[in-house]
């Protein structure tokens, strides 16, 4: 798809829809846009296709490569019976779902006829095409899909306890659901006395990187609302010199933290933590600055899982390589020197596109590549970057951020949502279709 | 590659909804059949029973602006740009509307044909 020749097609069906006369329901609209596996022709094959990871991802190419495929053999690894609905995290941690909106089971979604090994990847050995698990069974593919998602690294961060998130005003939400839990009783009890605040996120590639920023306007917003925003003073600590890796996004989000009375302090990265005494310690350009908090929001720097890590995979120099992000194309996301490996989701080594929609435009491109391989016929599919962060400004409202590689703006619904606008259907869109569509996807239906 | 699909609108209202989607779909096509059927059978609308269906409207739609809220834990009052105007109208006019038709068309059915003239 060459943007600079011809429109965004999503961007042109979604125009065509509104000027059909459906513009009144442009969520609706926005959510039918999709490749549609299911009506693809299917492909006899006998290819044992191995998929590493039961997160979105994996479970998204399982369905998807089930519903196109005969005969294949298709096997998930993936060691953890839970799914987690991580998009709800925030909302879990903005005291506006319970826990249970984010955890279902992995089995409820695992296509028939696509196997389910319960174990740990213990090695990948892309040389003779093959994973070995925790227990030592080696699982032969002719394609590997990765799709471990990341490891959340808290010892990055010295004197980090996960096991005591929600205690003494820490909180982090990434963790899991309960840790979400115990992030939103910290942050209420802060919002019924006020005092610091301080949010941030870590150095480097992490998964939705909107979320940090979500939580300190949640949070500001909590304070408002009990009459306590005069008593507290909200600190956000950038990584870099920018808030946010779009950079017309970062200049708003710079304008509404002005408005909102967020002190911001760029090239802060947290280093170490003392809980006891509640100070934050962070690497600057010049040394080390620490700062006191009466509450704070830790984001965990973000790398490959171990397995991967060790594995032959990651990218070997660039920016991607230190963390061991996996060295795929990022137009294709095919391994660029396994070509019968790709990577999808957080594991994938390319710009953006560590976010739940984002694994959405990339697995039907990776399965159609695959299956072109199959079939003998090249696929020219191609993802752009496609990332989208319904980024919450308040409770009640949200901008609807869609970009590409480009640091382009993406509109799904010209004309109707605007993408800097903190609008009530956004919020709408993120607390009541996102997770019914993230589903459907899951399921191979959308 | 990337195309509407009326399928995906299926799939993800079946998510939203479970077995109530189905329910709405229901009631939506018998009450459309039997407000025709009404139609048909009177000859054209009663006007004193409409004025009625419309006074119950104006609350079907402020009960479905209610309902909204409760579900998106928000409400109109969240409203920040035209996008949200255009949708709290359709929000307030689905219901209206639905709630006009239904209970115009219970009404005509459950009364006794004294309603003709």
């Amino acid at each position: 798809m060459s943007e600079t020749l011809q429109p965004d097609p999503r961007v042109e069906t979604a125009r065509r829809r509104f000027l059909a006369g459906l513009g009144a329901l442009p969520l609706t609209a926005a959510l039918s846009q999709t490749s549609t596996p299911a009506q693809a022709a299917s492909v006899k094959s006998s290819a044992r296709i191995v998929i590493a990871g039961a997160g979105a991802a994996g479970l998204a190419a399982a369905s998807q490569l089930a519903a196109r495929l005969q005969d294949a053999s298709i096997t998930v690894i993936d060691a953890r019976k839970e799914h987690y609905y991580q998009p709800g995290f925030t909302l879990v941690a903005a005291g506006i779902k319970p826990q249970a909106y984010t955890v279902s089971n992995t089995g409820d979604y695992l296509p028939q006829g696509v196997e389910w090994v319960t174990e740990r990847v213990a090695e990948i050995d892309p040389e003779g095409n093959k994973v070995v698990t925790e227990s030592g069974k080696a699982v032969a593919y002719d394609f590997l899909i990765l799709a471990t998602g990341l490891e959340l690294n808290y010892a990055g961060i010295e004197g980090m306890d996960t096991a005591r998130i929600g205690q003494n005003g820490m909180g982090s939400i990434y963790h899991s659901p309960q840790a979400a839990t115990a992030t939103w009783q910290a942050m209420s009890a802060f919002a019924d006395k006020g005092g610091i605040g301080v949010f941030g996120r870590p150095a480097g590639e992490m998964k939705c990187a909107g979320a940090p920023l979500k939580y300190t306007f949640i949070t500001d917003d909590h304070l408002r609302r009990r009459g306590n925003r005069g008593k507290a003073e909200i600190v956000y600590m950038a990584q870099s010199k920018s808030l946010f890796g779009v950079p017309i996004v970062a200049e708003k989000v710079r304008m509404l933290f002005q408005d909102r009375g967020v002190k911001v302090n760029h090239e802060h990265v947290l280093q170490a933590i003392d809980l006891d005494k509640r100070i934050a310690t962070y690497k600057t350009l010049t040394g080390t600055a620490e700062q006191k908090y009466d509450f704070i929001n830790v984001v965990p720097p973000m790398r490959a899982p171990e397995v991967v890590r060790n594995s032959p995979l990651p990218w070997t120099e660039g920016p991607f390589a230190a963390d061991g992000w996996v060295e795929v194309d990022r137009d294709t996301l095919r391994h660029k020197r396994y070509p019968n490996v790709f990577g999808v989701g957080d594991i994938a080594g390319v710009p953006k596109g560590k976010t739940a929609a984002s694994v959405k435009w990339q697995v039907p491109v990776a399965v159609s590549h695959l299956i072109g391989d199959i079939a003998g016929k090249a696929s020219s599919e191609v993802y752009n970057g496609y990332t989208s962060c319904p980024l919450i400004t308040r409770l009640g409202q949200a901008m609807l951020i869609e970009f590409d590689y480009k640091d382009n703006l993406i509109m799904s619904f010209p004309g109707v949502i605007a993408p800097l606008e903190e609008l009530w259907i956004s919020w709408v869109m993120k607390t009541m279709a996102l997770k019914p569509t993230y589903i459907s996807m899951l399921r191979g239906r959308a | 590659m990337k195309e509407l699909d009326p399928l995906v609108f299926v799939a993800v209202f079946q998510e939203m909804l479970g077995p109530l989607l189905w329910v709405m779909l229901l009631v939506a096509v018998v009450g459309t059949v039997a407000f025709l059927a009404l139609l048909v059978r009177e000859r054209g609308l009663v006007s004193r029973r409409l004025v009625r269906a419309e006074v119950l409207g104006v609350f079907g739609g402020a009960l479905a602006l209610v309902i909204m809220a409760k579900v998106s834990s928000s409400g109109f009052t969240d409203a920040g740009g035209p996008a949200d105007w255009f949708l709290i109208a359709l929000v307030y006019g689905v219901g209206l509307v639905a709630t006009v038709i239904l209970t115009y068309t219970l009404m005509g059915w459950m009364s006794p044909r004294r309603a003709t003239s």
